[in-house]
């Protein structure tokens, strides 16, 4: 491991192609200029005094005046060109560990691959777990790795696609690391954003964490066959979501035992038919 | 933690925009409902930039509070939470400011 920055192989993001097995490094993350050829040398610092007399330095103000996030937001609108020219419709997967994204991605392929072509960009820090139960599905899916980092980025995703090359017409999750923080600043190029909250939770989660359900436009409440055996007041919690959110639809689902998942169901073939450029398909 | 990504895009792009010449200051806005705290981004500032034209350099942080106007009543006031409410109890409002995360500006030499 790196003690300069604590960075180390095992920390730097990579892909793995679960068909194929294949898994490369994914860059994006690195600054240009901070390769680390270890080990570091720093004799470049060590100017004299003289050094600083031989030449004048003059200091110069320039004006950047942009957004920190650019790069990604840029990435983020070819990522939808993309996907809008080929009529797919990428959804993004957000919530925090534990809510049941994976086991709601199982049940959903299962329920709809037969209808249309679906298949995964799944984000984790590490291991290719859920990239593997999902596989089971047949379905075809990319895990990405992002090691330090804790959350998608829209590069990984333009990579994730390439890799993938979903159908036209096709449907591609985008299961994001589970954290409901850092997530909600970065755009992928999603056609929409879900955010799934499990019963298990607090109720006042879309208080806590306001950025990513005010960036939602479906909300999936999930594990609510648990709602009997626990105190989690649901009307509450609807409440919140509609303090953040006034537009965002909420429904409640069990991915256990299926009980509302008709109308997610419903609500991917409406967003299918809309198409990501607002026509239909 | 996201401030570490927020911190390298900055870094990326002073780099970027630098074409070498070493920088010796760096300022950023913040708005105070962006998620992101000042503190952990200087913290993520000296790591990220060791090695770059920024490594040594100054970071500046403005942060911005937030603010918004309201439809109802027509006033400007303080939010000091994304999902605040106008004082005179209207949620149609828009906002002003907080959620800044721009670099201005840097000083080369």
């Amino acid at each position: 491991m790196c003690t300069t920055c604590g960075c180390s192989d095992s920390m730097r993001p990579t892909m793995t192609n679960i068909a194929t097995g294949q898994t490369i490094p994914l860059a994006a993350q690195e600054t240009p200029e901070h390769s680390h050829a270890h080990p570091h040398d720093h004799e470049h610092r060590s100017h004299s005094q003289a050094d600083h007399e031989d030449h004048h330095h003059e200091k110069k103000t320039v004006l950047l005046e942009q957004a920190i996030l650019s790069k990604n937001d840029r990435l983020a609108e070819r990522n939808r060109g993309w996907l809008a020219e080929r009529h797919i419709l990428a959804l993004n997967l957000v919530s925090s560990p534990g809510s049941g994204k994976t086991t709601l991605l199982e049940k959903t392929i299962a329920d709809l691959q037969k209808e249309f072509p679906v298949s995964v960009i799944e984000g984790d820090q590490a291991t290719l777990h859920d990239a593997e139960r999902l596989r089971r599905t047949g379905c075809a899916v990319v895990q990405i790795n992002t090691g330090a980092g804790c959350h998608l980025e829209a590069d990984m995703v333009a990579r994730g696609l390439e890799s993938l090359q979903p159908s036209t017409q096709s449907v591609v999750m985008i299961e994001n690391v589970g954290n409901l923080v850092c997530p909600a600043l970065f755009d992928l190029g999603e056609q929409a954003r879900v955010v799934i909250l499990s019963v298990t939770e607090g109720e006042d989660k879309p208080l806590k964490y306001p950025h990513m359900f005010q960036s939602a436009h479906l909300v999936l409440i999930n594990k609510i066959d648990l709602l009997p055996y626990l105190s989690f007041d649901i009307d509450q919690c609807l409440r919140y979501v509609n303090m953040v959110n006034t537009s965002a639809q909420v429904l409640q689902i069990s991915a256990q035992t299926g009980e509302g998942l008709s109308a997610w169901y419903r609500w991917i073939q409406q967003h299918r038919s809309i198409g990501p450029d607002g026509k239909g398909l | 933690m996201h401030e570490l990504g927020i911190t390298r895009n900055i870094v990326n792009i002073v780099t970027e925009q630098a074409h070498g010449a070493k920088v010796t200051d760096v300022t950023v806005e913040i708005g105070k409902l962006s998620a992101i705290m000042p503190d952990a981004v200087r913290f993520c500032f000296d790591v990220v930039s060791q090695g770059t034209s920024l490594e040594g350099a100054s970071l500046h942080i403005r942060e911005i509070p937030g603010q918004a106007s309201c439809h109802t009543c027509g006033i400007t006031f303080p939010l000091e939470e994304l999902y605040d409410s106008c004082p005179c109890g209207s949620r149609n409002i828009t906002r002003l400011s907080g959620e800044e995360l721009n670099i201005k500006d840097m000083v080369i030499v």
